[in-house]
């Protein structure tokens, strides 16, 4: 087991950070929050209602980021980005190109994913959040394989994220400090 | 971007259609299918090999050769099914794009649904079409290979729709592959029997409307109930990664 | 309501349960068994066409008809671990499926020796025959699934999914073996299907049957609180049940 009585609240316009030592259960707390992991028990409730009975507007309204970027290194970022977003709204070509060149990838909007780096393939990732509408973001490790300008710029667009009334919960081992910034921490008892 | 231009952000409510997301992960499997356009040919390949060898270890006489023909190409048929099987989900899990899906706004079973039909019309249905080929070449008759065309093209979806539910069990274990077929094969033993049974009646020149019709309805069970099973495996599998 | 059913889902309440039920199943086997086999084996009237070679059925017959009911048990405890997660079901899945293995064996096996005298072979591809090759099939992908999954809740459900797949297609299986078997076999008699069974022969077949239920109930019980003990070793339960043990 990894954590008991847990229990917080996530408020629109904050951003959490979930810390812990390694092992600890942040990225498994995620993916519970996210839905991609079944073995809990307790109550999740998203705008007070029960997340597990109304799953599909639950999922609408949260975007997760895992350590798997989830992009198919055979599409191109376009591809991959539209695959991401098209199921859960009607989505202009345009957009997707603003999103791309907001994160950098000027240029290499139809080249196959294969061809780019790691931090590339993240930042294609990443262009979801320029032009998300969901109200929760779960980002693990979001920082991972960006460079020092890519990570201020996402420190910059997560506290923009809040003032706009969006919730926003992070892992991450990068030091991240924003002014208001919430936090979850795990591991504490066993530490004790 | 400035803050104070955007509205406040509130809870959606309105998602994209079911069957347009459907049609989405439909495309996207195909798209990636024929960028990778040798993985395509493998299975066809596997299931030419197999039969032939059929012919050299056992015997090249035209009498066995019709007799037996039907449950060669059905047994290589499944066989080459089976061994597509473990892409279905693996390439999705390892890029982080299975764990989107399952996020999606949408019923997962139906999603599960579009991808294993992508799956039949980039495995399955291929091998229908090479059949009548490999047929000839087994000496079946004209009607046989017709029948046998007909049973494959009924029975090879049932294969993928079962399959999906082992390919999901499976995801992210060791040896998958092995573990896949043994999970699989004791399932596909109906669809096997009347798949060349019915090659086998029609060869006597008994009637077959009867078996293809009980073929069909093993195809609606499969579709009515695999994708429920596939998905509640998928939801396991990435519960336990 | 929801209290008892949670209780029921306690593997310490099952595991003192278990301890109290066990020497009754076991007891209760063994005079069935005992009676049954013993004038089945014994006393029974000869088969006027196969003389005692038919004997095989007071073995042959309880273990098939056990190796079927109990995959519909892994099937129904699966539902329980899928709906409600019990842990108790999950024990009771990963528990008997080895024991139905072993019966699906034994029925097959007592088949074999069975067919030699009659049929003048080992193995024939008779319609139960191949059926219950199938279900063996089907027990091997349960365990094999089982013990390649690390964790057991995941482990669990996993089985479950496989063990109500494979129920689901149970019927479809027999029913098409039958019909292939029809369609390959005219004209095989069939050793099971008696209309006249005199009671001294079909009796001692239910004693076997029901002494065989209370046998396995004994085995689910031993091998759950095994199963039970080395998941729960953690708890201080288990640690003050070893203690005791270990003092008494």
């Amino acid at each position: 087991m990894l954590f008991r009585d847990l229990s917080f609240s996530i408020l629109p316009g904050t951003v959490t950070r979930v810390e812990g030592a390694n092992g600890t259960g942040k990225t498994t707390l995620l993916r519970i929050l996210a839905g991609l992991n079944d073995a809990w028990s307790g109550e999740l409730l998203w705008c007070g209602k029960s997340r597990n009975w109304h799953r599909e507007e639950f999922l609408r309204n949260v975007l997760y980021l895992g350590h798997r970027p989830g992009i198919k290194a055979l599409l191109t970022p376009m591809e991959n980005l539209r695959a991401l977003v098209a199921p859960r709204r009607p989505v202009a070509d345009s957009v997707l190109h603003q999103a791309l060149s907001g994160t950098g990838l000027d240029g290499f909007h139809d080249v196959p994913c294969r061809r780019l780096s790691a931090g590339q393939q993240r930042r294609v990732a990443l262009a979801r959040l320029l032009i998300a509408d969901e109200p929760l973001w779960l980002l693990d490790e979001v920082f991972t394989a960006i460079d020092a300008k890519g990570v201020s710029a996402i420190e910059a667009l997560l506290q923009q994220r809040a003032a706009e009334g969006g919730a926003v919960v992070v892992t991450t081992h990068h030091e991240l400090q924003l002014p208001g910034m919430r936090s979850i921490k795990l591991g504490e008892v066993a530490a004790q | 971007m400035n803050a104070e231009t955007r509205p406040l952000i509130k809870p959606q409510e309105s998602a994209v259609s079911t069957v347009a997301a459907m049609r989405a992960v439909f495309s996207r499997d195909m798209k990636v299918a024929f960028r990778q356009r040798q993985d395509l040919l493998n299975p066809l390949l596997f299931f030419v090999m197999v039969v032939t060898l059929f012919p050299l270890g056992v015997s090249p006489e035209v009498s066995f050769l019709r007799e037996a023909g039907a449950g060669i190409l059905w047994v290589a048929a499944l066989l080459s099914v089976l061994l597509s099987l473990d892409h279905l989900f693996r390439h999705d899990f390892d890029d982080g794009t299975l764990e989107q899906l399952v996020l999606q706004p949408q019923p997962l079973f139906l999603l599960v649904l579009a991808k294993t039909l992508a799956h039949w019309v980039l495995t399955g249905l291929p091998l229908v079409l090479l059949a009548p080929v490999l047929g000839v070449m087994v000496h079946l008759d004209g009607n046989s290979i017709a029948v046998l065309c007909l049973t494959l093209l009924i029975g090879t979806p049932v294969l993928s729709l079962i399959g999906a539910i082992g390919a999901a069990l499976t995801l992210g274990l060791r040896s998958a592959g092995v573990l896949l077929s043994l999970l699989i094969i004791p399932l596909y033993i109906p669809v096997l029997i009347f798949g060349t049974g019915t090659v086998a009646a029609a060869t006597e020149g008994a009637p077959v409307g009867a078996y293809v019709a009980l073929m069909g309805a093993f195809l609606v069970l499969a579709i009515t109930l695999a994708p429920f099973a596939a998905a509640a495996a998928l939801k396991i599998s990435l519960s336990n990664s | 309501m929801w209290q008892i059913f949670h209780k029921l889902g306690s593997p310490k309440w099952f595991f003192g349960i278990a301890t109290r039920l066990m020497p009754w199943l076991l007891a209760g086997a063994l005079a069935l068994l005992a009676v049954g086999l013993v004038w089945g084996l014994a006393f029974a009237p000869k088969d006027y066409l196969q003389g005692n070679s038919y004997r095989i059925i007071f073995i042959h017959v309880p273990s098939a008809f056990l190796a079927q009911s109990v995959y519909i048990m892994m099937a129904t405890a699966g539902v329980v671990t899928l709906v409600w997660r019990m842990k108790l079901a999950d024990v009771f899945v990963k528990a008997v499926a080895p024991v139905g293995l072993v019966l699906t064996f034994l029925a097959l096996f007592t088949g074999a020796v069975w067919g030699k005298p009659t049929w003048g072979t080992w193995w024939i591809w008779d319609a139960r025959l191949t059926s219950m090759l199938i279900l063996l099939f089907l027990y091997g992908g349960a365990i094999a699934l089982d013990r390649a999954i690390n964790d057991e809740k995941s482990a669990a459900r996993a089985v479950a999914v496989l063990v109500l797949v494979g129920v689901v297609n149970i019927p479809i299986i027999k029913y098409s073996v039958e019909w292939w078997n029809t369609l390959h076999q005219p004209a095989t008699f069939k050793l099971t299907e008696k209309p006249s069974m005199p009671a001294e022969m079909w009796v001692p077949l239910l004693l076997s049957v029901l002494g065989l239920y209370l046998l396995f109930g004994w085995l689910a019980c031993l091998r759950m609180q095994t199963e039970i003990l080395a998941r729960e070793q953690r708890t201080r339960w288990v640690k003050e049940h070893v203690l005791a043990r270990r003092a008494g």
